[in-house]
Parts: structure tokens; C-alpha cells; sequence
């Protein structure tokens, strides 16, 4: 066992003592012999191709016939320290929409000047086809994923917010799925929290937020951009868990007042469409006109109120990055309550003294681009040679704008299988809120970890894996 | 001045299309220059529905034609009595915050030509009122940009005509949003008709111009073609970013089938006597 790295919080190990949270896991992995470990790690793998999972994690891009590395150690969240999450997360889904809400309406948040009106109006992501209109319930983003760092015992923080169609959730359910598979004693040991009712929940997420058109039994599809898409895979095991239609654009067509899918008994009225697929491509009547992958006039369906699209399009306006800023912001405006879950620190080079902050210190900054995903267009600071730096400092002269800013947080670790038994490696979470008639949250998330020894990064296209998390019940 | 119009677009396709939809901005909508009468758009074999008003406060019908077919006529009937109020767009119901339209789209992108047009318009008008700059932009643009039909196309960006020095309505237009845009003046497209004066002084029934935002006053038209403000001999039926995003009827097709389109616009006055009688 590599001892904890100094300098960061390691979620198994206090100096010599191991938290009681770790402990059973601590004797499961003392006493797995080399062999085994070797062979249940061939066999996860194996269970994985079979199931088709080798897309790529948030759309990062990169090879999509990959398989994304999978660490037996389980990530284990004490009930406490879930609690105290599972609060922030809730806050922070039902305050961004809340944003959402009031951006598209009256915009009383800018008239307070609580934020400045053109990183709303001039954001790429803020729809003027979503301004005038209230979709059902009042919700525009109903699946958001927040992605979490911890620091410390209590310390958390939220890096991002994702409330267009965040993926990686059924690496959530997959990394359980196997775990429980090829180590059923360490559930009957320990008492974790189950996240299998996640698909449950998603179905009655997406129903509670059917058009007042609609009678009787919702009609629930998903719409995929189709098979060449990164995240296929997630599209169409979401569809099989929920029991409901995997459709393609072509699938669709708009008639008199409703959405209506081909099928072979005759067209059948379709009333919530989880879509997969960006703002730009869902109806080229109303967006990018050059798009084959949706459905033409199904915006002017959505907007008379025939059928709900989930996430509302424009509801990226909420996840911006320069918008993150001001989400503690929002939950005290809208909630009147203090974030439960702080933000990182974050510099603005669009203002100068932020600028010229993070022109003088780029050796100790992460910069991101405001637009990028995907550890893309990303500088660590700490890990860069000269010349990256140098390139940064070019680029954020150039464009001041389109860059932030944040210190280097020291990301917690977690015990995970290396060559030479176990190590720390770094992690970070993305749990999935479900924001319908209720909001709802299952005990868990994706962690990933950076699986190179001292790395940051734990995105999937930089050397990043995934593990099973753990939310012990009580 | 008391309008009518007629306007229709015949749709022929090469290929029998299985199904057709098309959205329609082709309704008029009540403000205080602008007072509709009688309205009708009619798509033979047509199922009209998804009915609704946008932020902008146009409103949107949706079509779907069951096919095969191989030709659409999308027909507009309409009177509506208008009023001259100098460009000045007043009581339409618009939710949509004006520094929306600060962001143009790529066809309304300025470039280097477009910077400087907008620059050396407002060259020494620093301290004039808000309008003041407005007209200036727009006399700008219709000094640079001369009226000329069939050299550029639906996809000619701003920046293209510029250069081309040449243009039609659309052309002006998205080089005033431009200019505008570069000098931080909320702008946008406005579509709708023009009744053409027996002098031959208008150009184009079914016309194109810009609205630019003004403290103040709210949304006032350009005419940056015809060099003057709407007056009432124009009737607006919508707006957008660009000429796209505002388009009165669109539609796409399958790949591989090529339609042909043929557009009448008639827009004529009433009675000139009514004026009189008032």
C-alpha cells in the first residue's frame, strides 16, 4: 500500500487509521490474493465489452470502440456526508431552475442586478425560441448533473453544472450491475444504499412533466442523434430499463397539433421526448436547417404545448461557464437560502483585473476554456511544461473573454488498484438529479479517477477510469 | 393608408414529397401602426396546427401535407389599415430583452469592412442622441451597398455584400443588423410587404428591412434599400436574427428533391379617398 500523497485529503486513510467507512473494504482487499485480483479485473473487463460499454464518457469524444477503464476499489460516501450532498444538490437543481425560469420570463434576477444581463442575453446557449413560454411544471432542465470535488472532511466543491443531457449515468448503474456481480459477499457485508431505481425514477420524472394535452398514460420516448453517436450505448440501455421507445428523428413526424411516431399498428401520439441530442439539431424549421437528425416543426408542438422536451432547449444558459459564477448567487435570490455546496473560486478574464490576475499566476491556475468540456482546451497550471503556459498566455491575450480561471484544488483521493496492490488515485463525482413534479436523487453518482499517479485530470480521453460509489445506508 | 394583400407562393417539387411541413410567420400582428382587418392563409391539403405566438410576439402556424405530393400553394388574403408613425414599432406584445439581438448570427458576423463602416458612420456623432446614430448607420449602409437584383443569393452573408457593393433588400439589412451590432445597438430582421407606389420609387412587395433598438423609443424601422423609415405603406408580419431566422415560410425537404418556387405579391391601396375623407 503507496501511503496517502501529502497534501490532499485521502477519502480511505486518516494517517495510519483507516475510517470506519473503508474498513470492511480495507480487509476485503488485504486478503484478495494477486491472482484473484487479477482475474476478477480480466473478468470486469470482459463483462463490460459484452454489455457494449466502451462509449465515451460526457462526450469527450475520442475512440468510441474504447474501453473505459474500470477500478474494482469501491468510492464509499458515509450516510452523513450523503445527507449533507444530497441537500446541496437539490438546492443547487431547484435554484439553477428557478434561473431558467426567470430568465426566459420576466428576468427579475437581472433587473435586480444580481447578474449581469448580457452574460444571459449574449450567451450562445440563452434560446430566444424559449423566451414567452412556460413548459410543464415550470421545469427546464430535469436531468442535471453536478460535478463534485471534495478537499476535505467536510470540504466539497462543485466544479460544474450540467443541465442539457449530462451523460455517464449508465456507467453508474453498469459499474454496480458489475461489482454486485463478481463480488456479491461485499453486498451482503456492507449495507449500501441501492442506485437501481434510477431508471424508475427517470420514467416518473419524465411523465410528471407530460403536456396538460395529454390524457391518460404518458407516451415516453428517447430521441437519439442514432448509433454513430458516442453515448449510443447509454441511449439505448436507458430506453430498455425504462421500457420505453429508442427513436431517431426519422422516427417522428409533426401532424396538426401533436408529435407522432411511426409504428407499425399506425401512428401513435407521442407526449414527452427525452431528446439526446443538442438545441441546434432537434428542429431545423426552428434552428439549424441543415439538420437530418430531428423532427421539422416539433419546436411549434412544443411551444403550443402537444408535447414536452426534456431538457427545454436553451436550458444550457444555466450551465455556462461564466453563468456558474453566480449559481450561489441564485440559490439566495430564488431560495433565500444559504449554498449548501460552495463554488471554486473562479477568475473572469473577460474583466481586466481578473485577467491580469491569472496572467501572473498561470503556473498555479487551471484555465478552461468557457465553452470547452472534456479536459479540452484545459490548462493545469501546476502539471504544464513553460511552453503550454506560454501558449495560454497567448490565447487569453487574444481572447480574454472566452477564458476562466480556478486554483488547483487539491481533488481528494481514493485507494485504487495499481501494479503494486493499491494506491491513491484522484477523484471526482457526478450524481444525477431528477427535477420533475418532485426531485428526486439516487444514493450514489459516476466517480471517476485519474488512474496516472498524481494526474488531476480524471476526464476518460485523459487516462481517467470509473468506480463503483458507495452511499452506506444507515 | 387602408392595404391589401396578395400574396402566393407555389411550391413544385421534382421528386412526390411523402410529407411536408412547413412553418408559417405570415400573419400580421396588431401594433399601433398596423390594425388588421381580415387575414387568411390558406394551404390546400393542408392539416394546419401547432399554433402559437413566439417571444417576439409573431405568430407561428405549423402545416404538415400528407404526401405524395408534388406542389404546394401556400395563399394569403388579407386588408390591414396602417399609420404612419415614423418607423416607431409601439404596443406589440414582445417579451423577447432587446440585448438579445446583439448577438446577429453568422451571416449577420461583422468583419473588418463592417467594423469600419460602422466606426466611420458613427466618426464624430459621440455625443448625438441615440436615433441620430441610428439614421446615420442606416444611410451608411444604403450608401455602400447600391440596389441591385440577381447578383446575390439568400446565403449572401453581410460581410459578402459589402464587398460586393451590391445587394437587395436582405442584403441591407443584415449589413444594417451588422453595422449596428458592431457599434452595440440591439438589431434585428423584419420581414413583411410593401406597397410599391406608382412611381416606381419602392422596390419589392414582399420586403425586407431592420429594426434597430433606441432608447426610449423602442424598435424603429430602417429601410436602409429605400432609404427611409416604415411608413404606411408597409405592413410587418415578423422578425428574427437574419432573413432565416425571420423567413415568412419554412420548410425543408428530403435529400436529392429539388423544388422550384414561384412567388406573386400583390399589395395594393385601398382607396386613396379614404385618406380624403377622414
Amino acid at each position: 500500500m503507496t501511503n496517502a500523497e501529502p497534501g490532499f485529503f485521502d477519502e480511505m486513510r486518516s494517517g495510519s487509521q483507516v475510517r470506519e467507512a473503508y474498513q470492511s473494504l480495507e480487509r476485503w482487499h488485504s486478503s484478495m490474493p494477486d491472482d484473484l485480483r487479477t482475474l476478477k479485473q480480466s473478468e470486469a473487463e470482459n463483462l463490460f465489452r459484452r454489455v457494449g460499454i466502451t462509449f465515451a464518457v460526457y462526450g469527450e469524444g475520442g475512440d468510441p470502440e474504447r474501453l473505459i477503464p474500470f477500478d474494482m476499489f469501491p468510492r464509499v460516501f458515509t450516510s452523513p456526508e450523503w445527507r449533507k450532498l444530497e441537500r446541496g444538490i437539490r438546492q443547487r437543481a431547484a435554484a439553477l431552475n428557478a434561473f431558467l425560469a426567470d430568465v426566459y420570463d420576466r428576468g427579475e434576477i437581472i433587473k435586480a442586478g444580481r447578474i449581469p444581463e448580457h452574460l444571459v442575453t449574449r450567451n450562445d446557449a440563452f434560446e430566444k425560441a424559449a423566451i414567452g413560454f412556460r413548459p410543464p411544471r415550470g421545469v427546464y432542465s430535469h436531468i442535471v448533473g453536478i460535478d463534485l470535488v471534495r478537499t476535505g472532511r467536510d470540504q466539497f466543491y462543485v466544479l460544474e453544472d450540467n443541465c442539457r443531457t449530462p451523460s455517464g449515468v449508465s456507467y453508474m448503474l453498469q459499474n454496480r450491475e458489475i461489482m454486485m456481480r463478481m463480488f456479491p459477499q461485499l453486498f451482503l457485508e456492507n449495507r449500501i444504499a441501492p442506485v437501481d431505481g434510477y431508471a424508475r425514477l427517470l420514467k416518473k420524472t419524465l411523465a410528471s412533466v407530460a403536456p396538460d394535452k395529454c390524457e391518460g398514460e404518458p407516451k415516453v420516448v428517447i430521441l437519439t442523434p442514432g448509433q454513430f453517436n458516442s453515448a449510443y450505448y447509454e441511449h439505448s440501455f436507458l430506453a430498455d430499463l425504462m421500457g420505453v421507445e429508442l427513436v431517431e428523428g426519422q422516427d417522428l413526424f409533426v401532424e396538426g397539433d401533436f408529435v407522432w411516431m411511426k409504428t407499425t399498428k399506425g401512428p401513435q401520439k407521442v407526449d414527452v421526448i427525452y431528446r439526446r441530442l443538442d438545441d441546434a439539431f432537434i428542429d431545423p424549421l426552428c434552428f439549424r436547417p441543415d439538420s437530418m437528425l430531428g423532427v421539422p416543426g416539433l419546436m411549434s408542438v412544443y411551444r403550443s404545448g402537444g408535447v414536452n422536451i426534456c431538457s427545454c432547449p436553451g436550458a444550457g444558459v444555466a450551465d455556462d461557464k461564466a453563468v456558474y459564477t453566480f449559481v450561489p448567487e441564485m440559490i439566495r435570490f430564488y431560495l433565500g437560502e444559504a449554498p449548501i455546496l460552495e463554488n471554486v473560486p473562479t477568475w473572469q478574464c473577460a474583466k481586466p483585473d481578473d485577467c491580469k490576475y491569472v496572467l501572473e499566476h498561470l503556473s498555479e491556475l487551471v484555465v478552461k476554456e468557457v465553452h470547452g468540456s472534456g479536459g479540452y482546451g484545459m490548462l493545469v497550471g501546476p502539471k504544464a511544461d513553460k511552453s503550454t503556459i506560454e501558449l495560454f498566455r497567448q490565447k487569453i491575450v487574444e481572447d480574454p473573454a472566452n477564458y476562466i480561471a480556478q486554483p488547483t484544488l487539491a481533488l481528494s483521493t481514493c485507494p485504487t488498484f495499481v501494479e503494486e496492490g493499491i494506491a491513491p488515485r484522484h477523484v471526482d463525482l457526478r450524481p444525477y438529479c431528477l427535477v420533475g413534479e418532485s426531485i428526486e436523487l439516487v444514493p450514489g453518482g459516476l466517480t471517476r479517477v485519474a488512474l496516472k499517479e498524481g494526474s488531476l485530470v480524471v476526464n476518460s480521453s485523459q487516462g481517467g477510469g470509473v468506480k463503483d460509489t458507495w452511499v452506506l445506508a444507515e | 393608408m387602408r392595404l391589401s394583400v396578395h400574396h402566393v407562393s407555389r411550391y413544385h417539387f421534382d421528386t412526390p414529397v411523402r410529407r411536408l411541413v412547413q412553418t408559417h410567420r405570415l400573419t400580421p400582428s396588431d401594433c399601433a401602426s398596423q390594425r388588421v382587418l381580415s387575414w387568411e392563409v390558406f394551404s390546400e391539403g393542408a392539416v394546419k396546427g401547432a399554433v402559437y405566438r413566439d417571444g417576439a410576439g409573431d405568430l407561428i402556424e405549423t402545416i404538415s401535407v400528407k404526401g405524395p405530393v408534388t406542389e404546394l400553394v401556400v395563399e394569403v388574403r388579407g386588408e390591414v389599415d396602417t399609420t404612419d408613425l415614423f418607423g416607431v414599432l409601439r404596443d406589440y406584445r414582445e417579451t423577447v430583452p432587446p440585448g438579445t439581438y446583439l448577438r446577429g448570427s453568422h451571416t449577420t458576423d461583422a468583419d473588418a469592412d463592417l467594423r469600419a463602416l460602422s466606426a466611420e458612420a458613427l466618426e464624430g456623432l459621440e455625443e448625438e442622441t441615440a436615433l441620430n446614430r441610428a439614421h446615420a448607420l442606416a444611410r451608411a449602409v444604403s450608401g455602400a451597398i447600391a440596389y441591385s437584383p440577381g447578383l446575390t443569393e439568400p446565403a449572401t452573408t453581410a460581410a459578402e455584400a459589402l464587398a460586393l457593393g451590391k445587394g437587395v433588400c436582405q442584403d441591407h439589412t443584415h449589413a444594417l443588423i451588422s453595422v449596428a451590432n458592431a457599434a452595440d445597438i440591439p438589431a434585428r430582421y423584419v420581414t413583411g410587404y410593401l406597397h410599391s407606389t406608382s412611381d416606381g420609387e419602392a422596390h419589392e412587395a414582399s420586403h425586407a428591412w431592420a429594426e434597430l433598438y433606441v432608447p426610449g423609443l423602442g424598435w424603429v424601422g430602417f429601410d436602409a434599400a429605400n432609404e427611409c423609415c416604415p411608413d404606411d405603406r408597409y405592413i410587418r408580419l415578423g422578425s428574427g436574427f437574419d432573413a432565416q431566422d425571420a423567413a415568412p415560410i419554412r420548410g425543408v425537404l428530403a435529400g436529392g428533391v429539388e423544388e422550384t418556387l414561384e412567388v406573386s405579391v400583390a399589395v395594393k391601396s385601398q382607396t386613396q379617398s379614404q385618406h380624403q375623407q377622414q
